[in-house]
């Protein structure tokens, strides 16, 4: 029996390397696109030095001036809004039945949502611009109702999935006592089990603002005039052009905003769940 | 609702369609189901009736003057004739289609496999290792979730530009620049790696985290060495979600065309770019249907196997 003592306990300096270079190759090239914002010239490969021309004060070509760019950035948050203002209650409202209702229609729809879950956004979005341009054309023109519709199908699965998790590990006791003690049962979903659920929606509603303002694939082809496009969608069009810095500009808004709606809904998340253990960064990683 | 008396609840208990909850507490038959309502519509219109317009699409004909595409909607109307023309762009004539399709097929295989070495050795890391820095390392493993997609493949564009910092680092050791956006399939592997490597840690760091420590102990008390506990135990414990992570990985792979466009070219196409040409080309209306039809197929067998897993281990929950 040959084989050196190896201490079984030691660092794994090898794992440990590995993971922390990921994590470098992960992040640091959107800091590098997000510095590159403010390079004062117009290559986003070269340092030409520091600037703010691209944000704000070229009057031709910052995001601010551009009208483009704009137009494009206020698109970006009315279908962030919107398709979470239908997404997370269709979904949430969903996920109830679905936790309740028993039977062969049942497992069907569940079925169905989560199919819709994970087909690939290309077959997604080609099959609705088809609906939208032959069988609806009389009455839903491309636009921004096109991909509102478009976004929040997509987007109806992620509150689904979140939401029935929680009630799985809610189960039914709490609004079973409450009915005991003589709620009736809108009575006890309204006061019981709402609130128990209020962090799995409001974490939803944080992931739906975030993939819709980072989503262009199904944005583009529902897109109608140029007015309607999203930033997400004019920064592709432009990476496959000639983009300026402007360009890592549009990107770094829809980087800074995402974040600012995870941060908060991660705070928010927190003070709901004060109470419960296990509220931790691995629960909300894990949702 | 509640004020229905007990003969109803009686009544609800016996009948076959358990209208009635474990204790015994009375719901109409309606009262739950109509809560999936509204999104079940939502999803039959929007989900489910465009795969039929998509049928309708692909097995109809084409305006001969506009070349708008016009959809058959009787099925008994189809005609397979563009169906099967694209078919045979795949295997007759110069098979102009056949390439990109094993091309994918290359790159997906390339870019799950990259994707799995380096995932799970981060996830392995991080669920035995991390020990203080969990909490950080987590949080930097979901940051790319929250960047987008485009982001992220345009900042690597940045970066290997002829002028790049990735040949300015080249540089440094004498090597000539090199044109890596000219169409090098190594590009767009990376990219693809780069691009979904954060859906495969996640699932396979939820699972590694969940093996039971003992289970470990066990093995080394009985005389396995770590790479050997490694091998027996946590190899096979973590097998559900080594597959998982490899679906869930390559399906988006598959519709995939922006990694391409930003960072390939016309050499490296995809299948996904067959897609998107077509539905952006007039009179390639039938034509980009049979394509997502066959994205489908090819698609549907990793779908299904992921719905099923996932329902399994949904069930094990309960």
């Amino acid at each position: 029996m040959g084989g050196w003592l190896r201490n079984p306990w030691r660092k794994p300096r090898f794992l440990e390397a590995i993971t922390w270079g990921y994590l470098l190759w992960s992040i640091v090239p959107v800091a590098i696109a997000v510095v590159f914002s403010f390079n004062a010239g117009r290559s986003r490969s070269t340092w030409q030095g520091f600037s703010l021309r691209w944000w704000s004060t070229d009057p031709f070509d910052s995001i601010w001036h551009d009208p483009t760019l704009r137009t494009a950035m206020f698109q970006t948050f009315k279908l962030s809004l919107t398709t979470v203002l239908f997404a997370v209650p269709l979904g949430t409202l969903f996920a109830i039945g679905i936790d309740r209702w028993r039977g062969r229609p049942a497992a069907f729809s569940n079925f169905a949502m989560l199919f819709s879950f994970v087909v690939p956004e290309i077959i997604l979005g080609v099959s609705l611009f088809l609906l939208v341009a032959n069988l609806l054309s009389n009455l839903i023109h491309l636009g921004t109702v096109a991909q509102v519709l478009g976004l929040v199908t997509f987007q109806l699965s992620y509150p689904f999935i979140i939401v029935r998790a929680r009630l799985l590990s809610i189960g039914p006791e709490y609004e079973e006592a409450a009915m005991d003690l003589g709620a009736a049962p809108n009575q006890a979903l309204r006061r019981v089990l709402l609130p128990l659920l209020w962090p799995a929606i409001l974490a939803s509603v944080a992931l739906v603002f975030a993939d819709t303002v980072d989503d262009f694939v199904i944005v583009r082809y529902l897109s109608g005039q140029a007015p309607t496009e999203p930033l997400s969608v004019k920064i592709y069009s432009a990476a496959r052009a000639s983009p300026t810095p402007a360009v890592n500009a549009a990107a770094t808004v829809m980087l800074v905003s995402t974040f600012l709606v995870i941060t908060l809904g991660w705070v928010l998340y927190r003070r709901f769940s004060r109470e419960e253990s296990g509220a931790d960064v691995g629960n909300f990683v894990q949702l | 609702m509640a004020e229905t008396g007990g003969a109803e609840a009686g009544v609800g208990a016996s009948a076959p369609s358990r209208t009635d909850q474990p204790t015994g507490v009375w719901y109409p038959r309606w009262y739950w189901p109509s809560f999936t309502a509204p999104g079940l519509i939502w999803l039959a219109v929007f989900f489910i009736l465009p795969f039929y317009v998509v049928l309708s699409v692909a097995f109809g004909t084409v305006d001969p003057l506009f070349r708008n595409p016009l959809p058959v909607y009787e099925p008994w109307w189809w005609s397979f004739a563009t169906f099967s023309t694209t078919l045979q762009k795949f295997s007759t004539g110069d098979h102009i289609y056949l390439d990109p399709l094993i091309r994918t097929l290359i790159y997906v295989v390339a870019a799950s496999v990259i994707c799995l070495v380096i995932g799970y050795a981060v996830a392995y890391y991080t669920a035995r290792h991390a020990g203080r820095r969990r909490g950080l390392i987590l949080i930097l493993l979901v940051a790319p979730f929250w960047i987008s997609y485009l982001m992220r493949i345009y900042a690597w564009q940045s970066l290997l530009q002829p002028d790049g910092y990735i040949n300015d680092f080249l540089g440094i050791f004498g090597k000539a620049p090199v044109e890596w956006l000219a169409g090098k399939p190594v590009t767009v592997v990376m990219g693809l790696v780069y691009g979904y490597i954060p859906f495969m840690i996640l699932p396979l760091f939820g699972n590694l985290d969940r093996i039971n420590k003992s289970l470990l102990e066990a093995g080394r008390d009985l005389g396995a060495s770590p790479w050997q506990t490694f091998r027996r135990v946590t190899l096979p414990l973590s097998k559900p979600a080594i597959l998982a992570g490899l679906v869930i990985v390559s399906l988006p792979m598959f519709g995939d065309y922006y990694t391409n466009d930003l960072l390939g070219s016309q050499t490296t196409s995809m299948f996904g770019n067959l897609i998107d040409n077509a539905v952006g080309n007039a009179g390639q209306g039938p034509e980009a249907g049979s394509l997502v039809l066959i994205l489908m197929v090819i698609v549907m067998v990793p779908m299904l196997y992921y719905l099923r897993a996932t329902r399994r281990a949904a069930e094990g929950m309960t």
